[in-house]
């Protein structure tokens, strides 16, 4: 039922004085992305210790440069989401000037994968592409980019988004990098043929379903 | 006064009040409501009355408190008043069943206050809005605002503390918030 508070009508004047009441300085949406990604991180890393792990080789792959390349990409992609997801988070967040950060990492991607043609015979191209992980990498990366999309997605509800469907997407990207970078610490498939062809694909699926749910919860 | 000295009132004024000077926090409040009435006003002009205009810049500055937290205090604050604005303008003007308006990207400093003779006029969307709290709440709200008793005094005739009293006013506002938003939605 709906009542009247007083049957008398508030002037503006009146809800500032009630506003100012409530003064208490708010958490910024920046330390709550940090407690965020805090979270993420430890509710995937349990995961992914408890029930995938590392590689049994992972002594000797830490010695390979294609190992440790999977690193470099997607601790960048991780890095420049979460960067991009403070901004995007904010009602004034353009997509103008910070969006290059988010091409960083598709951008050393395709060129570890162009290195990579040139270094294969063209006889090997195929294997190094198709491989046997192709599936692993299609469930487990959208899997242990569950709980830190929860994480973010949580923290951009302190945010105001202009656009809560690209800030959700955005949020997805930022958790697939988490999942990523553990996920290729078990996967042995270092290629960047096989990096190129199946993460962006799993990493796509996160984003979506970040846009998806993005659109429904981050509307403020 | 300037466009450039103004947006450094404003973003000193709430520097401040993000500091914890809720007197500062009022004054920055109080001097953005003549531009927020400004804008409303105009998009209203064609539309509506004055009273809607001034429902809107009730949830404008609803946005702006609720919201503060994701200005960064080392940039200019007019930016991101006027992107507040611009989203709640949107907002409120679905919600009242217009599929699409266009709000031109003007720059919150350039706009020309308007706070003449409407010093009277009232709202009452959120007079219905306040009430769907729950009791203590309303009466908490109903103190501060209509009845213009400080916190404290709040606190001392509901016999509560003042801690319970800041408590249940947040959660009121918060709530008030989710109410303006469910019925964006159901648009």
């Amino acid at each position: 039922m709906v009542h009247s508070i007083a049957g008398v009508q508030m002037k503006t004047d009146q809800f500032v004085e009630l506003l100012s009441g409530d003064a208490a300085p708010p958490r910024t949406l920046q330390s709550v992305l940090i407690l965020a990604g805090a979270g993420g991180a430890a509710s995937a890393a349990a995961l992914f210790f408890a029930a995938i792990g590392f590689r049994p080789d992972i002594a000797e792959a830490l010695g390979s440069p294609r190992f440790l390349f999977k690193f470099v990409i997607t601790l960048s992609l991780a890095i420049t989401a979460c960067v991009a997801a403070a901004r995007f988070g904010r009602p004034d967040g353009q997509m103008t000037r910070k969006a290059f950060l988010l091409v960083i990492a598709p951008a050393l991607l395709l060129c570890s994968a162009l290195v990579e043609l040139f270094a294969l015979p063209e006889s090997q191209w195929m294997p190094h592409l198709v491989d046997h992980n192709a599936r692993f990498c299609l469930t487990l990366i959208p899997l242990l980019a569950i709980g830190p999309l929860g994480c973010f997605l949580a923290a951009l509800r302190h945010g105001a988004p202009s656009n809560p469907g690209l800030a959700g997407a955005i949020a997805g990207l930022a958790a697939s990098g988490f999942a990523a970078t553990l996920y290729a610490a078990n996967c042995n498939d270092d290629s960047p043929l096989f990096v190129v062809t199946w993460y962006p694909m799993a990493i796509v699926l996160v984003s979506f379903a970040g846009y998806l749910i993005g659109r429904r919860v981050l509307r403020w | 006064m300037t466009a450039a000295s103004k947006d450094a009132d404003w973003t000193e004024l709430m520097r401040a009040a993000l500091a914890g000077d809720s007197g500062a926090y009022r004054q920055f409040l109080l001097a953005v409501t003549p531009y927020i009435r400004s804008v409303a006003r105009k998009r209203c002009a064609t539309y509506a009355a004055d009273g809607e205009a001034e429902d809107v810049v009730q949830e404008v500055l609803l946005a702006i408190h609720l919201k503060r937290g994701t200005w960064d205090p080392s940039r200019s604050i007019g930016p991101w008043t006027g992107a507040i604005i611009r989203n709640k303008i949107i907002d409120a003007f679905r919600r009242r069943g217009r599929r699409r308006i266009d709000v031109p990207i003007e720059d919150v400093m350039d706009i020309l206050p308007a706070a003449e003779q409407t010093s009277e006029i009232s709202a009452r969307e959120i007079d219905t809005l306040l009430g769907q709290l729950k009791l203590p709440q309303r009466e908490i709200v109903r103190s501060i605002s209509l009845d213009g008793r400080s916190v404290q005094q709040t606190a001392a005739r509901l016999c509560m503390s003042e801690g319970a009293v800041r408590v249940s006013l947040h959660r009121a506002l918060k709530t008030l918030g989710a109410l303006y938003r469910r019925g964006t939605d159901e648009d």
